[in-house]
């Protein structure tokens, strides 16, 4: 089962469920911008949940199947053709060795994965495929992928074309939209901000900044005026976490942000509404948030996975 | 301060073990944060243990925030039984100035002190790493002397060499891969900070003890 690129207009890397245990030596997650869809591809042809994949963003892509191929693809903003056909995203399907499968950007949206049956191979680095381009390992040599790289599963399997033709419904997937209201866990740091603020965080609507990238996504609005002059002791950051630098303009940390960060968090925005944040698009998506409790965030993420998880079974 | 354990969003909680920079605070958070961790908890996914705070990432599919909570509570009234382990001494060779520690007399100008001074006063303590953070294997290295204290660049540099030798506020570090920065430049090791194929990628762990000495 192998792929090879034909055309690469965004970047493209590949990424899993992101590397645990070495943020003490300052090593970021990574993994996947939207880890909701990355899991939903996996779970269409029976991978396990962390398996790697080819994530694509902000550009088109086109590949070529170099043997049959069992494929999912899932995420937003992109118009999926394979050989002949217009597919739906949230799909797999069967590839046959010399067809296409064209990835067209669209307006809406911004990270789609491409599995592959058995993973996409990779020497995995401290635990993980992810590719960390800033310090330039994992994935494929630690950088973004280009027209010409040839991909294979890790473990050879011959294409069974029973894992092909499932879908995703509608009715399992969050709410990805346009205008999005993403929940937020208020804290650590809200004494840094007035209870005006806190109000005007939930209340005003953002934009993205075209600076934002898989490190962090830089949001726009009305200012925020930190309460408290002191400048935080740097401590370890999440991704979601809302820091308010001195400008006063929101940056939600993702999946490429640092382990450790000095300014002040005014919330974290719940796991569940993440892959909502990291499909908004700049200059274009209006961003709102709305107060939540860890509890409610938890069970809402509980709820998103376990009907994820159960489509699956049924899918086995 | 009474240790305080808030939530960072739902799948991280932030311990709080003091309010200012301290070795003992900081001493504290290490030893707390290995005991999190060797605990093995269904659920724990790691910690980040920084000056004064410990994060615990979890998974919240296995976890509640209040489960959570029990757990690093206990964690926190348990006995330190790590405090009496001596921390391990590295020995970092440097050249000063050169074509890396192109701040060097900048600094020394800045602060009315010599080079050979700055380089003196670099060399004569035995710093702790405090914290790895910003790039992988970047120590955060500390107190330095306080002749040394200077503001961080108004704009960072684009690229600064791996193994550069910086220093910013009363911290010292070195830049383990090659990346942006803002702290000013005064020399260069040739030890590889990081290595992400090798069995032991990093050189430095939080808590070792580090030492400079000139290398001409």
């Amino acid at each position: 089962m192998s792929l090879e690129i034909i055309e690469l207009a965004g970047l493209a890397t590949i990424q899993d469920t992101g590397r645990a245990g070495w943020k003490k030596f300052g090593v970021s997650s990574s993994g996947a911008m939207d880890a909701f869809a990355l899991r939903a591809a996996n779970a269409l042809i029976g991978n396990a949940p962390h398996c790697a994949a080819i994530e694509i963003g902000l550009g088109s892509a086109v590949f070529r199947a170099t043997s049959d191929c069992v494929i999912a693809v899932a995420g937003v903003g992109f118009a999926l053709s394979i050989y002949l056909w217009d597919l739906p995203l949230w799909g797999s399907y069967y590839v046959r060795a010399g067809w296409t499968i064209r990835l067209d950007k669209l307006d809406s949206g911004m990270w789609a994965y491409l599995a592959l049956l058995g993973s996409v191979q990779t020497d995995p680095i401290l635990g993980s495929a992810s590719t960390n381009l800033r310090a330039r390992f994992g994935g494929l040599d630690g950088r973004r992928l280009q027209a010409g790289d040839a991909l294979k599963a890790a473990q050879p399997s011959r294409a069974r074309s029973d894992l092909a033709a499932r879908i995703v419904p509608a009715s399992a997937l969050p709410a990805y939209s346009d205008r999005p209201v993403l929940d937020v866990i208020l804290g650590p740091q809200e004494e840094y901000f007035t209870p005006e603020n806190i109000a005007m965080l939930m209340s005003q609507t953002y934009v993205m900044h075209p600076t934002s990238d898989r490190m962090g996504y830089r949001l726009e609005g009305s200012a925020l005026t930190r309460n408290e002059k002191k400048e935080l002791i740097s401590e370890g950051m999440t991704m979601g976490a809302i820091q308010v630098p001195q400008n006063g303009q929101p940056i939600v940390m993702m999946a490429d942000a640092p382990t450790t960060g000095g300014y002040p968090k005014i919330g974290t925005v719940a796991s569940a509404d993440l892959p909502l944040l990291a499909q908004c698009v700049p200059n274009k998506s209006a961003i709102r948030f709305r107060e939540t409790t860890v509890e409610k965030a938890q069970k809402k993420y509980r709820d998103q996975i376990t009907a994820l998880e159960a489509l699956a079974r049924r899918w086995a | 301060m009474k240790p305080s354990i808030v939530p960072l969003g739902d799948s991280a909680a932030l311990i709080q073990l003091g309010e200012t920079i301290h070795p003992s605070v900081n001493q504290r958070v290490r030893a707390l944060a290995k005991r999190i961790e060797a605990s093995a908890v269904n659920g724990l996914i790691e910690t980040v243990p920084a000056y004064t705070t410990v994060l615990v990432q979890y998974d919240p599919l296995i976890l509640s925030f209040a489960q959570l909570k029990n757990i690093l509570q206990e964690k926190i009234d348990q006995t330190d039984e790590s405090a009496s382990r001596k921390p391990r001494l590295l020995e970092i060779p440097v050249r000063y100035g050169g074509a890396y520690g192109v701040d060097l007399e900048t600094v020394a100008r800045h602060l009315h002190l010599s080079v050979a001074d700055i380089i003196r006063i670099h060399s004569a303590k035995i710093y702790t790493v405090y914290m790895m953070g910003f790039m992988p294997g970047y120590p955060y290295m500390g107190e330095l002397d306080s002749a040394l204290v200077m503001p961080r660049l108004e704009t960072p540099r684009a690229r600064v060499a791996a193994g550069t030798i910086a220093i910013a506020g009363s911290q010292t570090g070195i830049y383990s891969v090659e990346s942006p920065g803002g702290w000013r430049l005064i020399g260069w090791t040739p030890l590889i900070l990081f290595d992400s194929k090798s069995e032991s990628p990093f050189l430095f762990s939080p808590g070792d003890e580090v030492k400079f000495f000139e290398e001409r």
